[in-house]
């Protein structure tokens, strides 16, 4: 606890941060070119990171440097690859200045909204975690966070997890149809010597051990899934961009196995709620643990895959049979 | 004894952070790409390597002094690829536009 009004390091630390973010969020919508731009959101997400740090929410700010800054970026940065023909000519349809005006009165409300209810709070701020945390002890997991992703929101974790695979079929939708089932774009030209594809050696071996470490200390310490699967995605992605192995055909059985494989089994899990425990997604007291643990594990997999095949891109070869 | 790691911890610091620093300086001042690469890479290996060396002693137990190594070590792996990389690029013809 700071006394009174003298000079606190941390506070002086968060506002550094805050106004850090700030400055490079407005850096990243005004930059010139889309490349510039996803450079940008990149540091704006792991300085974001930063600051879930700061807040104590060590398990967003995996997910945040992860999914938000990482794969996001790997994504964005290969949608500004496609795009950069395009580009002049869309900079030059770009918006007039009451439309562009009308938007930023727009956000500045917005911004001024939750700023007004973060800073004239109902005291105390309503909270259902006491509520939460009561019978979190029947779970035995010791990530409170965890606990509540797969026990009181289980159906949104679900969804979220059908949601990506959603997305992905939106990406592949964007390919012709001779294509539909075929590898992703055009296969990276390998390099057998160079400082990439010695990273692609050298780094996946101990970023597999990260990513299972960080899904297995899912149960009691930040991490799961999500994150665990993504910095395995991660390794996958920069084996791929190295050219070291291509990509598979998106149309192959055992990519689409591996899809589907972590949704399915929770869906799975789900439904026998109904006849061994107390309903959908409800699960038997005691194999709680067990049950959770398992779901985590395949959904990793299946998170890794599909981030992996989003990242890159549609299919671009036809079907090799 | 305390006291005496304290003390090194502070000037470790500071010196990584004076890399740091003056890293920086080089990025805004240089005249070119890989000028500004060479002053990037003093930041990441000696900045961040003095950073680490001073947070050693305080490290709880020697998993985490293990930790804190890697992290330099894995930074150091990424920074060296980055600058490879990036230098090749601007050999082939310039940054992207």
């Amino acid at each position: 606890m700071s006394t009174g009004f003298a000079l606190d390091a941390g506070l002086v630390l968060d506002a550094g941060l805050a106004a850090l973010v700030l400055a490079v969020a407005v850096g990243a919508i005004v930059a010139g070119t889309a490349f510039a731009a996803v450079v940008g959101f990149v540091t704006y997400g792991l300085l974001l990171a930063l600051v879930w740090v700061r807040l104590a929410a060590v398990d967003v700010a995996l997910t945040e440097a992860a999914i938000g800054s990482g794969v996001t970026g790997a994504v964005l940065i290969a949608a500004a690859a496609r795009l950069r023909p395009a580009e002049a000519r869309s900079a030059a349809e770009r918006p007039g200045v009451p439309l562009r005006l009308a938007a930023a009165v727009l956000s500045a409300l917005v911004a001024a909204g939750l700023a007004m209810l973060v800073l004239l709070p109902s005291a105390p701020a309503p909270s259902l975690g006491p509520a939460a945390a009561v019978h979190l002890p029947e779970l035995a997991i010791g990530n409170p966070v965890t606990a509540v992703l797969l026990a009181y929101r289980a159906i949104d974790t679900l969804l979220e997890k059908i949601v990506l695979l959603l997305a992905l079929l939106g990406v592949w939708s964007l390919a012709p149809d001779r294509f539909w089932g075929g590898a992703p774009g055009q296969p990276h030209a390998a390099q057998q010597d160079g400082a990439l594809a010695l990273l692609a050696r050298l780094l996946p071996p101990v970023g597999i051990v990260v990513g299972v470490y960080i899904l297995w200390v899912g149960a009691v310490a930040p991490g799961g899934a999500f994150q665990g699967g993504a910095i395995l995605a991660a390794m996958w992605i920069l084996v791929m961009i190295a050219g070291l192995r291509d990509a598979p055909a998106t149309g192959g059985r055992r990519v689409r196995l591996l899809l589907v494989v972590g949704p399915a089994v929770f869906l799975a899990v789900g439904l026998a709620g109904f006849v061994v425990a107390d309903g959908f997604l409800a699960y038997p007291a005691s194999y709680a643990k067990p049950l959770i643990i398992a779901i985590e594990v395949v959904l990793t997999l299946s998170i890794a895959v599909i981030l992996g095949l989003l990242a890159s891109g549609p299919p671009g070869r036809e079907r090799q049979r | 004894m305390r006291q005496v790691l304290d003390i090194f911890t502070v000037a470790a610091v500071s010196a990584g952070a004076l890399f740091f620093l003056v890293g920086t300086v080089g990025l805004l001042r240089f005249p070119d790409p890989l000028t500004r690469l060479h002053a990037l890479t003093k930041a990441d290996n000696l900045g961040l390597g003095l950073v680490v060396l001073g947070l050693l002693p305080q490290a709880e137990g020697f998993l985490a002094g293990v930790k804190l190594v890697a992290v330099w070590l894995l930074a150091q792996l990424a920074g060296a690829t980055v600058t490879q990389l990036v230098a090749r690029a601007v050999r082939r013809g310039g940054p992207p536009a």
